[in-house]
């Protein structure tokens, strides 16, 4: 092994590197010069998220324990667009005086939890597979307690912490199950020895019972809406679109990779899963007040869409789940980006808040009016496509049942989104919020969040392209 | 030192220890007491691994290895949460659940 092996795992290392710097950067500045950090990290963050579209080979590390490919690598880069409109977006939050003293922090631990989901995605093994997955998890709690003396982020940090704890631990339990009845704990060797005893089946439940958690499908999504509403607004779009897309990817590897054998017993189970989640999201979605529980359960919902191309268990599915989950980072930062930066200049959070805001906000209107059809799925923009792709994938392998169950609550989500829209356009407001202009980082997030969605839609090239990456895997 | 002892007997208290820290998550409204319930659960994942690798594959450390990562990790892990228990103890001035519920449905 030489050292130019390790270019394989180049956005791992550029990523400590960068966190790294951005800390030991942060020890020599005095406290008035704290802001100067948010400049350097983006920049280094766009640096790194280009450095990452250079052409990669692919490769295996360590033993068989990190594995690289085009398709993994394509995955990585979809999370950092999305982490680097985040980054732009939470500008105009973090530069308020009350985070003045813990801004870096901000930076580092959004930085290594980035880099746990790199590890998860690039898992050969399950060891590395759980190292991931807590790295990622883990800081997360503390981004979502940030702010420390407001009582909902306080409450929200400790949701977060002891559901993904008891989540890990579940998980962990299958994970003995399987290493005990195969004898390893490597990907490939496992795949040979699975077979549908029941510890196998046992342990494949408890897989999937922990990864639902993550990705927060109903019965397991309690914790989700209280998360995201305590959560920093900016940490909360973190957590809806990037930790929910990683976590996504890898279930759906690790289900091809590991138990491809056993398809037809996963498949059952995300069935039911998929419609308990795509139907309870929905209906809990219709009574929210709030905008950011609103957009919590709205997630849900999406997660449930996301299992139908999961199930599918083939190529096209796979190639239609990175779809999806593309033009859902898209959909959903715009939306975030609108709600935090209007909490940002008003501290307003309600859907009746937002009554009138097109004659004061015409811009951010339009653009949240983009964001949710993209989000219901309305035929120009990207949403559309996503789910259009979706929805054929999963016909093509006859779920036909499920595909009708999917396009009735696609037509459910339809209602709440519109009221939004409709809350912005036509409802009457004594006091809307006043105009205000946002600053020019959050105005690139939400301009580069508005091409992606246009982009999606209109030029077909990026599905052509992911459909060529996703050969390899079979 | 273990050669009298089946591995039914280790797989049935780890068994027994998971669906205890499960049963303690659930019933228990002291959230240091849920954190120990999760630490109960992760020691049955320990006990699991260990008991596996030493009775059905004695030629490899895998289990050994997973074993010692889950200790650090679970270390961790632990550390924030107590971290962020106490922040909820300066919020609230308690850390009881049922006290912690500014945000429901």
């Amino acid at each position: 092994m030489n050292i130019y092996d390790f270019l394989i795992m180049r956005h791992e290392l550029v990523l400590v590197i960068i966190a790294l710097v951005v800390l030991i950067i942060d020890l020599g500045l005095k406290p008035a010069q704290k802001r100067h950090i948010i400049p350097v990290a983006v920049t280094l963050f766009i640096i790194h998220t280009i450095i990452g579209f250079l052409p990669s080979s692919g490769g295996i590390l360590f033993g068989g324990m990190f594995h690289s490919s085009p398709l993994l690598v394509m995955m990585k880069n979809v999370l950092n667009i999305g982490v680097l409109i985040i980054l732009l977006q939470s500008y105009s939050w973090l530069i308020k005086p009350e985070n003045k003293e813990k801004m870096s922090e901000y930076f580092v631990i959004m930085f290594f939890t980035l880099t746990g989901m790199y590890f998860m995605i690039s898992a050969g093994d399950f060891l590395m597979f759980y190292l991931g997955l807590e790295t990622a998890s883990i800081p997360i709690a503390a981004l979502a307690a940030y702010m420390h003396h407001r009582t909902k982020s306080a409450e929200a940090g400790v949701k977060y912490i002891l559901s993904s704890a008891l989540s890990s631990g579940i998980l962990l339990f299958g994970l003995s199950l399987i290493y005990g009845t195969t004898g390893s704990i490597l990907f490939s060797d496992i795949a040979f020895s699975i077979t549908d005893s029941p510890l196998q089946i046992f342990a494949l439940i408890f897989f999937i019972s922990g990864m639902a958690f993550k990705i927060s499908l109903v019965p397991f999504q309690l914790w989700t809406a209280d998360v995201y509403e305590g959560a920093p607004t900016n940490v909360t779009s973190y957590l809806s679109v990037i930790s929910k897309g990683a976590a996504s990817f890898v279930f759906m590897l690790i289900l091809f990779k590991v138990f491809f054998p056993v398809m037809e017993v996963w498949r059952d189970i995300l069935y039911t899963l998929s419609i308990a989640t795509m139907i309870i999201g929905n209906l809990f979605a219709l009574r929210q007040k709030n905008m950011k529980r609103f957009l919590a359960f709205s997630s849900i919902a999406q997660a449930g869409f996301i299992l139908l191309g999961i199930m599918v268990g083939s190529k096209l599915g796979m190639t239609s789940v990175i779809y999806f989950i593309l033009t859902y980072i898209f959909s959903n930062l715009g939306a975030f980006g609108v709600v935090s930066a209007i909490e940002n200049a008003s501290g307003k959070l309600s859907m009746d808040d937002y009554n009138g805001l097109y004659k004061t906000n015409p811009k951010l209107s339009l653009l949240m009016m983009l964001s949710v059809f993209s989000l219901a799925g309305i035929p120009p923009v990207a949403g559309f496509f996503g789910k259009f792709f979706l929805f054929t994938s999963a016909a093509s392998a006859g779920l036909y049942w499920l595909v009708f169950i999917a396009i009735l609550n696609a037509t459910i989500s339809l209602y709440y989104y519109l009221l939004v829209v409709k809350a912005m356009f036509i409802n009457k407001n004594e006091t809307p919020i006043p105009a205000f202009k946002t600053d020019l980082p959050a105005r690139a997030g939400l301009i580069l969040s508005a091409l992606g969605i246009f982009i999606l839609g209109f030029w077909s090239q990026v599905y052509e392209w992911i459909n060529n990456l996703t050969v390899g895997i079979f | 030192m273990t050669g009298n002892i089946p591995l039914e007997y280790f797989l049935i208290l780890s068994t027994i220890m998971f669906f205890t820290g499960i049963f303690g998550f659930l019933t228990r409204r002291n959230l240091i007491t849920m954190l120990m319930s999760i630490e109960l659960i992760l020691n049955s994942v320990n006990i699991n691994f260990v008991a596996f690798n030493h009775f059905l594959y004695p030629n490899n450390l895998q289990g050994h290895f997973f074993t010692l990562i889950i200790i650090a990790v679970a270390a961790a892990e632990a550390a924030v949460a107590i971290a962020i228990i106490i922040n909820i103890y300066r919020n609230f001035k308690s850390i009881e659940v049922d006290k912690v519920n500014q945000m429901k449905y």
